[in-house]
């Protein structure tokens, strides 16, 4: 229970500090620290990652959602397909899907060039992969379950009963 | 010429509030934990009911007590939740907000010159709302010693039993204090010996952090003498849709809708069918919320046991009643907080009787902010050492 209370705290802000989660769990801080350290080792928590907004920075970053679809042969599983992929630095993120295609990947990147370069030089030359469709995303709204934007006025009264 | 004004308005002062605004208006870095509603939003399906009813061109009045359908859900509500049992036909009265129906019950049930005793400290409407009725009330302080229950002895030190009525606010704006079954059998019984019609807010009743809410209606005699008020401001993040009700015996609540049909006429159509699609569907919106404010609530009590401000363990509600450290008035604290670290907070003078000497802090606020606002008091109060 206090696992996924620790979790669910996590996941909001990985950067609570341990007193401040014991805080709100009425947990002491030893345990709190007992509790993420178990999660981390047991592969429950992978790591850390801050949410950025893109958008709000000079740089340009792109990004894109990749449809990928495979043919399977005998020798070759969703499996190995999937860990030749995700090895690339540039894949952010890789899902096998129910529907019209089979893996859903996130790949970023400086430029449109890079993420096409890598799409047509990296990715469709895998023998088994039989189509891919490119989405660069334009606008992000939300990420990791939070908003971006620039949200956060808090136009309540300063006193109310 | 100036327009005379009524002896009962005259009798009421601007809130005390007003002079903290108005000092809170001149900055732009306050984080007020002044505020009495929730941070979150209305939950979308609520949200969305409004919206279709409105589509679909719902804008007409409602029967006086308000729709069929939401006082049986609200009937069906009160009694999976609370055990509390009254019929939608009778019992049942649909408000523009609890502060509508607790003003109805003033009007309704109090004469000139009648005695209402109000356990203070509390929210701040009831003292004018009874001078509004033409009623003269009578103040039961509570205490910190009993962690902010009423109890028997202060009834009886202040004389309530001659009074005509009680006011209770458990879970209590702005103490945080609940009361359990085994605290309010002796208030009940001490209605009943002296006669006594109970109005009981109960609108903070699903924000019980420990434990199960319980409300005096149910007891033993008692469900003839009380009018229950709740409402959809708090637990359900509707504070603007505006709407409450109150359950009670049925000619308690057709004396209320008296005053209802002529000055409100019904309570707005939107916001009733908001509120029958958030006891539909809303339970587990309800139910995230309250364990975000249990969270924050155990994170600000013990922030203040740090910064070394003793605090009442706040049980209910979402709002905690530390003591102001030695040397400070309340008021000369929330001023001094507010003007040089900008953090607004209520002094528990607002609140009445009992209430000196403290802040009411409430963490209808998001962490970050929270946990800002705490740093500041913590400056503030190593400054003033
Ligand atoms: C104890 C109590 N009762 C009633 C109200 C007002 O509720 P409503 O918005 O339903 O009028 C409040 C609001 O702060 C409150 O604290």
């Amino acid at each position: 229970m206090s696992e996924r209370e620790v979790l669910e705290l996590l996941r909001e802000n990985a950067r609570y500090s341990t007193a401040d989660i014991a805080r709100m769990t009425d947990l002491e801080e030893n345990e709190v620290e007992a509790t993420i350290e178990e999660l981390e080792a047991a592969g429950v928590v992978r790591g850390y990652q801050a949410v950025v907004d893109w958008d709000k920075l000079e740089d340009e970053r792109v990004r894109a959602e990749v449809e990928l679809n495979v043919r399977l042969d005998r020798e070759t599983g969703y499996a190995d397909i999937a860990e030749r992929l995700a090895r690339f630095p540039e894949v952010k993120a890789l899902r096998l899907v129910s529907g019209d295609y089979d893996f859903d990947m996130e790949v970023e990147a400086d430029s449109i060039r890079e993420v096409s370069q890598f799409v047509s030089e990296k990715v469709a030359p895998v023998p088994e992969i039989t189509q891919t469709v490119t989405h660069y995303v334009m606008t992000s709204y939300k990420e990791n379950g939070i908003e971006l934007g620039d949200g956060d006025e808090d136009d309540r009264l300063s006193f109310s009963p | 010429m100036t327009i005379e004004l009524s002896d009962r308005v005259k009798a009421v002062p601007p809130s005390g509030i007003r002079r903290f605004f108005e000092i809170a208006e001149e900055r732009d870095d306050v984080i007020s934990l002044g505020v009495g509603e929730p941070d979150f939003s209305t939950p979308w399906a609520a949200r969305d009911a409004a919206i279709a009813s409105l589509e679909q061109g719902k804008t007409s009045y409602t029967a006086n007590r308000g729709m069929r359908e939401l006082r049986e859900a609200i009937a069906d509500y009160a009694a999976d939740r609370f055990d509390l049992g009254y019929d939608p036909a009778e019992e049942i009265i649909v408000t523009a907000g609890a502060s509508e129906a607790v003003d109805l019950a003033f009007r309704a049930f109090v004469d000139p010159g009648d005695a209402v005793a109000i356990a203070q400290p509390s929210y701040i409407s009831y003292e004018p709302g009874v001078i509004f009725a033409g009623g003269e009330v009578l103040s039961v302080p509570t205490r910190e010693e009993d962690e902010f229950r009423l109890t028997v002895d202060a009834l009886e030190e202040a004389g309530a039993g001659d009074a005509e009525m009680l006011v209770l606010c458990y879970p209590n704006n702005p103490t945080g204090a609940i009361m359990r079954e085994e605290d309010l059998e002796p208030i009940a019984e001490f209605a009943r010996e002296h006669d006594l019609t109970v109005l009981s807010d109960e609108i903070y009743a699903e924000l019980t952090y420990d434990g199960e809410h319980t409300s005096i209606a149910t007891l033993e005699g008692m469900r003839e003498r009380t009018i229950v008020f709740n409402g959809f401001s708090k637990a359900h993040a509707m504070t603007g849709l505006r709407l409450g009700y109150a359950l009670g015996p049925a000619d308690a609540i057709a004396a209320m809708n008296r005053i209802h049909q002529y000055a409100m006429l019904s309570a707005p159509t939107t916001a009733q069918h908001a509120a029958l699609e958030a006891l539909d569907s809303c339970e587990n919106d309800v139910g995230e919320m309250v364990d975000q404010y249990d969270r924050r609530r155990q994170f600000v009590l013990s922030r203040f046991r740090e910064i070394g401000m003793d605090v009442f363990e706040a049980k209910g509600a979402f709002y905690c009643f530390p003591e102001v450290p030695d040397g400070f008035t309340a008021e000369e604290f929330a001023e001094g907080v507010l003007r040089e670290e900008g953090v607004a907070v209520v002094p528990g003078d607002v609140f009445g009787a009992g209430g000196e000497g403290h802040l009411r802090i409430s963490y209808a606020t998001g962490l970050g902010d929270l946990r800002e606002a705490l740093a500041r008091i913590e400056a503030f109060v190593a400054d003033h050492a």
